[in-house]
């Protein structure tokens, strides 16, 4: 590994000022352990973005700290409450996107809205007041009052998000709510994720397989793998972790030897070799790349490409793992494929 | 961070706006009305059965009228057959496979993180079933008795009627939901329509018991639609017998079973375990 990254590494926020603790959670699916032993605390007012890959635990966890899911082990509250023993007084203080919009297709935009202000114990006075503010927020326009299924994916994420705060809840989960959007619906979203989080101080757990979403939006990261928390940082102090810049050359050449040959170069702090792409970690990229073309010509590897970049969540990701965070993220090839080398 | 250049719109004014617990019965009425708003859009799930109803009132009595009372003195088929009929409507008529269309589409999971009670999502389907209920009844009771059915009963007995075949359509449902919520597979719920043809032919639908051959004057011995028809037949021909009770029981039955098996189902899609 490049580092040591903390695992479990999480401060405790103080009492009274933590919005959601999760101690030894854990859900099993008969054989399958699907969150094993989560432990997290999330203070009042963070935006909190839980990021890893399909089949990670992220949305079984959302679902346990939305009472949907009970736990079958550890303990968790949302807002004060525990979620297994006082689940009602934790509905009342949440609202949550789940993955998939969870609408009703023969409903209006406005019924829906209504129908859950309702629930929700709202005034007819506040629920008309919520309706509106929360029409003219997700801009859906004259469509409001159209039945939902006539809606594109855009305007039914829009919507569900607007269905989780009709009560103004103090604590909203995310479970991965861009995916599937396209980029101007995507950027409107992340736009009302920080409104309501400076404005109202909501705090905000979301979901997320895309690094820049959890990068541009979150306070702090958590990155969960297999079920259990493996890394949690600003998402600055956790790409530090990795090295300052990578150098990424596209090889087709014996990966050993490409790797043997930048290794020793100055500066040089780990070497990545895959079957046909060479990662270096570096202090300083800028004065590397031209030594390490260099060497891998000396070497007689084919170089197609070199590129210098700064390290992303992936990179944090992949080193603590060994896979990329999504199979999309990057052409890449499977751990075991790899070798890894470190000064 | 990234940059965004749209502009965000108000997500709130800032004024205070708190969920507060809600009433049981203001639940119930809340999802009661959301599933009666859906009819008008769904008009093909309860129009069909009223017009096969009665349809097969007119073709019944014009087919066996003759028949059966020229062989029972005193006999009115067509007060006969009306129970058979209103039976014929309203058996089968709910509103779950809209709950199994909540259940795919994940709606269902929205309304369970509310805070309101559990069962007051299924109480106020089945309240708006009573109502669609009612609603069917009332033209095929109307045709009935401008065919020239009369109420020994009077308008009590008319409303008794009414009520006990709604009754007996929600205890029918039961079942419906139950399958609804343990699979959310609508094709296992249209598969409850199976239930439909012994409940509804292996009794006294078209002749009275009497006439029944022996094998299917025992097994409608066994179905509670024949003392429910029965029932309903005393309310207007014969007035308040013991078979008005006996049709009670018969619905309470099925509704009991109906019931507990939908409330089971309702704890299993739900125990968040």
């Amino acid at each position: 590994m490049l580092t040591d990254i903390p695992i479990h590494d999480v401060q405790p926020a103080p009492v009274g000022e933590t919005a959601i603790t999760a101690c030894g959670l854990t859900r099993r699916f008969g054989d399958n352990e699907a969150v094993a032993g989560l432990d997290l605390s999330i203070r009042q007012g963070e935006i909190y973005g839980l990021l890893g890959p399909n089949g990670a635990g992220k949305s079984t966890t959302v679902r346990m700290f939305c009472t949907l899911l009970r736990p079958t082990g550890g303990w968790a509250t949302v807002a004060g409450h525990d979620v297994a023993d006082e689940p009602d007084a934790v509905r009342l203080r949440i609202g949550a996107a789940l993955q998939e919009a969870a609408l009703d297709p023969k409903q209006t935009g406005d019924q829906l809205l209504r129908l859950q202000g309702r629930l929700y114990g709202l005034r007819p006075d506040e629920v008309d007041r919520r309706v509106a503010e929360l029409t003219s927020m997700i801009d859906l326009g004259e469509a409001i009052d159209r039945p939902i299924d006539t809606y594109s994916g855009g305007m039914k994420r829009r919507l569900d998000l607007a269905a989780a705060l009709v009560h103004r809840p103090e604590v909203l989960f995310l479970d991965e709510p861009t995916t599937g959007l396209d980029p101007l619906s995507r950027s409107r979203v992340w736009d009302e994720v920080r409104l309501l989080n400076e404005r109202l101080g909501m705090t905000i757990l979301l979901t997320t397989q895309y690094l820049e979403e959890a990068d541009s939006l979150a306070h702090r990261v958590g990155i969960i793998d297999g079920g259990r928390l493996v890394a949690e940082g600003r998402p600055a102090e956790l790409k530090r972790q990795v090295g300052d810049d990578l150098i990424v050359a596209g090889i087709d050449g014996d990966p050993a030897v490409a790797a043997a040959a930048v290794v020793t170069l100055d500066r040089v702090r780990v070497v990545d070799a895959g079957e046909d792409t060479l990662v270096v970690a570096t202090g300083d990229g800028a004065a590397t790349v031209g030594p390490i073309a260099v060497a891998l010509a000396e070497a007689a590897v084919p170089v197609r490409d070199l590129t210098l970049r700064t390290p992303t969540l992936d990179d944090v990701f992949l080193e603590i793992t060994g896979n990329r965070l999504r199979s999309d993220a990057r052409p890449d090839v499977p751990a075991d494929e790899r070798s890894e080398v470190q000064r | 961070m990234t940059t965004i250049t749209t502009t965000p719109s108000p997500a709130d004014s800032g004024a205070i706006v708190r969920a507060r617990p809600t009433g049981f019965r203001h639940n119930v009425i809340t999802i009661a009305g959301r599933a009666l708003r859906a009819v008008p859009g769904d008009l093909e799930a309860v129009i069909p059965p009223v017009l096969i109803a009665i349809f097969f009132f007119l073709v019944n009595i014009a087919t066996l009228e003759g028949l059966t009372e020229g062989q029972i003195a005193g006999f009115d088929y067509t007060a006969f057959q009306m129970p058979t009929a209103i039976l014929l409507g309203v058996t089968g008529v709910s509103r779950a496979p809209s709950l199994v269309l909540d259940v795919q589409n994940g709606y269902l999971d929205r309304l369970l993180m509310t805070p309101m009670r559990r069962v007051a999502i299924l109480l106020g389907h089945l309240v708006a079933d009573m109502a669609i209920a009612v609603g069917l009844a009332v033209p095929i009771l109307v045709l009935g008795l401008v065919l020239g059915t009369g109420f020994e009963t009077g308008v009590l007995g008319a409303l008794v009627f009414l009520l006990l075949s709604a009754l007996w359509s929600l205890a029918f449902a039961g079942f419906g939901y139950a399958v609804a919520l343990k699979t959310g597979n609508p094709a296992a719920v249209q598969s409850m329509f199976l239930l439909f043809f012994p409940f509804l032919f292996l009794t006294t639908s078209y002749v009275p018991r009497g006439q029944l051959s022996g094998w299917l004057d025992v097994v409608a011995s066994f179905n509670p639609v024949t003392y429910i028809l029965e029932g309903l037949r005393a309310l207007a021909i014969d007035g308040w017998t013991i078979d008005v009770v006996w049709a009670v029981l018969a619905i309470a039955g099925v509704g009991a079973l109906s019931m507990w098996l939908c409330l089971a189902a309702l704890r299993s899609r739900v125990a968040a375990d």
